[in-house]
């Protein structure tokens, strides 16, 4: 019998916030999970701490809900260990890359096959609003009352520099596109990194308004798709070319069409492509939504049990009184 | 061939000092001597001591590194508390390692190293061969370089490459003085340089070299034979404490039926571990080498939860910061093994140097009440045993268990009564299949251990975590009175390990006037200690504790049963002070932190201190 949304909702009631945005994805996440047709049993969740660190309760596969900025790494010893299972990490934009940057870095250039959920709202929220890596610079939060003077960090360009061989960008709001990027990530093989758009009610409200707001976000933001220009618009008529080295944003007029603007290629082999879409941001470029990067290399784990395998095949299955016994002995009679 | 044309005289036991630059090979010539002496039959213990810094500038003080072993026709624990002999390559060793010679001791120099610039960078103002600052000892100057230089003359070797061999020539030297064969460094040699025939030849060369000379030059006028030691029947090889902890891993994950997972960050002394384990990948041994040790700590707990065997290595300073994921196993009640190979600390402290102050930080060094288990292996071999222990534990009781080695079991060597793998019990490991009668933290009646669910079984998918638990249903649960309630039956559940351990062996009398109580790598020079102290008619015994918690519930009696409780410890008094919080004993303490491990006759006179004189005069009797 096919698995439904329902057959992955715990028995454990969901404790946000009432209108926070983890809400709509926890919601595509289990409809997700169900399409991707692996069974129940098989699905792990990671995550460390953190609002969304608290998904792996309401979602009913198997879960553990671990300590700050490290799923990562605890995710990498389930996955290394049992390749057979499928395994998500859920973490913030706190978690992931202040407290757990480290191990974020280290899973994505590993290539372990992780499905790897960075929920981003630009703030602590289960501490009560202080200031994250992602917030803009200048944020006046509690902490920071005379505004932040932190650089922000960009999360898909800090996947893209650490080799992250799947990096896509979604929202909380846009259930369609947020199920599409999930299951692409989920059928990818190999570390897939999703920065989620998660908009928090009560410390940070409206901090993607500028992308998701009906009226601008035609305007505001681009939607990649595969072997498609860049193009964008209420009108379909801007688009992005490149200059030099630059991108940069270009009204189509009707004679010239499409002719000359970047064609989306998430398959390119060079990051550099990429890492120059994860740079486009508000107010000179829309904010690129979609698959950034998604490109095929052998996994962490698959090189691991390999190694393992040949080791068997060359030197025969471990015998235990080989290794003991099979050095310089001597007899005591 | 002039064979035995020398004079030979046969003596008990020998420690021997190999001292030189960390250029020399110093501790390869160690490592051979043993192999030699092992399988000679011989009892024996060696101690490595090397400098932190991979190459200290040639010839300079901090660059020495020595190798002391002690070989034996008697059984021996340590590696001896002075040496006989002692080998010095350069001025730097001679210096720093003159004051532990023994008065009369024989001294072997290098005389060839002993050059100006040399002198100088050892801050001797005369040269000590000449100045007659060695009169106490039985000098032998022997200029190693030329000698050495002179037998590879036709060799294939560079004059600088060929400068290199000449540990083997002392090696060589030692052989012939200790009449002992040179065919198992032989063998070593071909073997290892295989790949380069010439500087296999070379090394050959410059082995026997020594050797011969030893032999021919009106140097030496005899030589000396230590007989095979009467050891307990049965098939011996020589083993490190880290390989015997590697070798444990190996043999616990065989016995469970389980793939080993260790993840390790690099960090002295307990690199060699995870060198060890990556090589057995053939038994399934999944090895990683992880981004930091907090990884390395993460990534074995969720191989854990996944139903793997986790495994995790470090010293005193990753475990500092593997604390949080310890808590986290033991708050989801996991099996987890993290092995703290203990150095000289606080903060990065004496990297290379052995300590065991770490025993406290295992014990409490997380937030909260945080039980979990603590075992340390007393010998480098048992390092073997120990390591099943702690898995074996670690999965009955559903529980991380520290284990505590220390940077003298695990770079010391002795031989070792190989164990017959058959003999090893198994390990049994049940996982829950059955989704009606499955409940996440469920409790064993005996051992209150939670059942280990593992992804991939249909209908036990479940969530654990860092937060509070509900028995039973394992479901998140701020109540009071349940967090109390889980407090207390975390700690009854270690408590309970207890329950299954043997009867401590007692050292001596089960009562009497003086009870020693040590735990960890002391265990050779306490024993000792304490049986000189016994020869003397002194009403002593010992124990020793591999059980740290819980320990074991038949300690207090035995504490009971005599007047004064000593405890040695390389540390400032951990242990006593867990004695005497947990048992109401006036416990004493010895204490030593200098990076090096206690001396037999530190003890000796240690416990002498706290020896009633009146017990002293009924000991003239």
């Amino acid at each position: 019998m096919a698995l439904t949304r329902k057959d992955f909702v715990s028995d454990q009631e969901v404790r946000w916030c009432p209108g926070c945005g983890d809400y709509a994805i926890l919601a595509q996440v289990q409809k997700v999970l169900a399409d991707l047709k692996v069974p129940r049993e098989n699905y792990v969740f990671v995550s460390g701490i953190g609002c969304s660190s608290r998904l792996p309760y309401y979602v009913n596969t198997y879960g553990f809900h671990t300590i700050h900025g490290r799923a990562p790494a605890i995710a990498t010893g389930v996955k290394s260990c049992r390749p057979d299972l499928s395994v998500w990490v859920v973490t913030g934009d706190g978690d992931g890359l202040s407290i757990g940057g480290n191990h974020l870095m280290h899973a994505l250039r590993r290539n372990v096959d992780l499905k790897i959920l960075l929920f981003n709202n630009k703030i602590y929220g289960l501490t009560k609003g202080q200031y994250s890596p992602t917030s803009e610079m200048g944020k006046r939060t509690k902490s920071t009352p005379a505004g932040s003077i932190d650089y922000p960090l960009n999360p898909i360009s800090f996947a893209v520099a650490v080799g992250a061989t799947f990096v896509a960008r979604t929202i909380d709001t846009d259930t369609g596109h947020l199920a599409a990027t999930l299951d692409a990530a989920g059928r990818h093989k190999g570390s897939a990194f999703v920065e989620i758009f998660q908009n928090c009610v009560i410390f940070n409200d409206d901090a993607f308004k500028d992308v998701t707001d009906r009226t601008v976000r035609p305007d505001h933001s681009i939607v990649l798709e595969q072997g498609k220009p860049l193009i964008f618009g209420k009108e379909r008529n801007k688009g992005i070319r490149l200059n030099g080295l630059k991108p940069e944003v270009v009204t189509i007029d009707s004679n010239q069409g499409d002719e000359g603007l970047l064609i989306h290629d998430a398959k390119n082999p060079d990051p550099s492509y990429a890492f120059l879409l994860a740079g486009m941001e508000l107010p000179e470029f829309p904010t690129p939504l979609g698959v950034f990067r998604a490109i095929e290399k052998p996994t962490y784990e698959d090189m691991l049990h390999a190694q393992v395998a040949k080791a068997k095949q060359s030197q025969g299955e471990g015998n235990l009184r080989k290794i003991l016994f099979d050095t310089e002995t001597w007899t005591v009679s | 061939m002039e064979h035995d044309s020398k004079p030979v005289e046969e003596l008990q036991d020998v420690v021997i000092r190999f001292a030189g630059d960390s250029g020399d090979g110093m501790q390869l010539t160690g490592t051979q001597f043993t192999s030699t002496a092992a399988i000679l039959g011989n009892d024996l213990s060696t101690l490595p001591d090397y400098p932190a810094e991979i190459r200290a500038p040639a010839g300079s003080l901090p660059g020495v590194s020595a190798f002391q072993i002690n070989f034996s026709s008697r059984d021996i624990r340590t590696p001896g508390d002075a040496p006989d002999v002692l080998v010095a390559m350069n001025p730097a060793a001679l210096k720093t390692n003159l004051k532990d010679l023994k008065d009369g001791g024989m001294l072997i120099v290098n005389e060839d190293a002993f050059t100006e610039g040399n002198l100088k960078k050892a801050g001797y103002a005369a040269n000590p061969l000449n100045d007659g600052s060695l009169v106490k000892y039985e000098v032998y100057k022997i200029p190693v370089s030329t000698l050495n230089a002179n037998a590879l003359k036709e060799s294939a070797l560079s004059k600088k490459e060929a400068e290199r061999c000449k540990n083997f020539y002392a090696l060589g030297l030692m052989f012939w003085l200790y009449d002992r064969a040179y065919d198992v460094t032989v063998a070593w040699i071909r073997e290892k340089f295989s790949k380069k025939p010439e500087v296999a030849q070379a090394n050959e060369l410059a082995l026997k070299a020594g050797f011969h000379f030893g032999e021919t030059a009106e140097i030496f006028r005899k030589h000396y034979r230590v007989p095979k030691a009467r050891l307990k029947p049965g098939v011996y090889r020589n083993v490190t404490g880290n390989e015997a902890t590697a070798l444990g891993f190996i043999a616990a994950a065989c016995l469970a039926g389980k793939p080993l997972f260790y993840a390790s960050y690099p960090i002295t002394p307990a690199s060699d571990i995870l060198h060890e384990l990556s090589k057995h990948k053939n038994f399934g041994v999944l090895t990683v080498q992880a981004e930091d040790e907090i990884a390395a700590a993460g990534a074995a707990l969720g191989a854990s939860f996944a139903g793997g065997l986790g495994l995790t290595g470090t010293s005193g300073p990753g475990l500092a910061l593997k604390a949080e994921t310890v808590n986290l196993a033991m708050m989801t009640e996991l099996p987890l093994v993290i092995i703290d190979v203990q150095r000289g600390g606080p903060s990065t402290g004496l990297p290379t140097k052995t300590e065991q102050a770490d025993l406290l930080q295992a014990l409490f060094g997380r937030n909260s009440e945080s039980p979990v288990a603590v075992v340390a292996p007393a010998t480098p071999s048992e390092c073997f045993t120990m390591a099943i222990e702690a898995i074996r534990i670690a999965v009955a009781h559903m529980t991380p268990v520290i284990y505590l080695s220390d940077g003298y079991l695990a770079n010391g060597s002795e031989p070792w009564l190989v164990p017959d793998p058959e003999s090893l019990p198994k390990i049994p490991i049940t996982h829950p299949t059955d989704p009606a009668t499955f409940h996440p933290y469920a409790r064993d009646e005996r051992t209150l251990s939670r059942p280990w669910a593992i992804p991939g079984t249909p209908g036990l998918e479940h969530r654990i975590g860092g937060l509070e638990k509900a028995n039973v249903t394992g479901n998140v649960s701020y109540d009071p009175a349940n967090h109390d309630f889980m407090c207390r039956l975390r700690a009854e559940k270690i408590a309970r390990i207890a329950d299954e351990l043997p009867p401590l062996e007692i050292f001596g009398s089960a009562e009497g006037e003086i009870l020693v109580v040590g735990w960890g790598g002391t265990y050779g020079a306490i024993t000792s200690a304490v049986e000189e102290l016994q020869k003397e008619g002194y009403a002593i015994s010992s124990v020793h504790l591999r059980h740290l918690n819980p320990l074991p519930k038949d300690l207090k009696d035995i504490l009971a049963r005599f007047e004064t409780v000593v405890v040695p410890e390389l540390n400032l008094g951990q242990l006593s002070l867990l004695l005497r919080a947990r048992y109401l004993v006036d416990a004493q303490s010895i204490t030593k932190v200098q990076g090096q491990p206690f001396k037999v006759s530190e003890i000796v006179a240690g416990v002498r201190r706290f020896i009633a004189p009146k017990k002293e005069v009924r000991s003239w009797h």
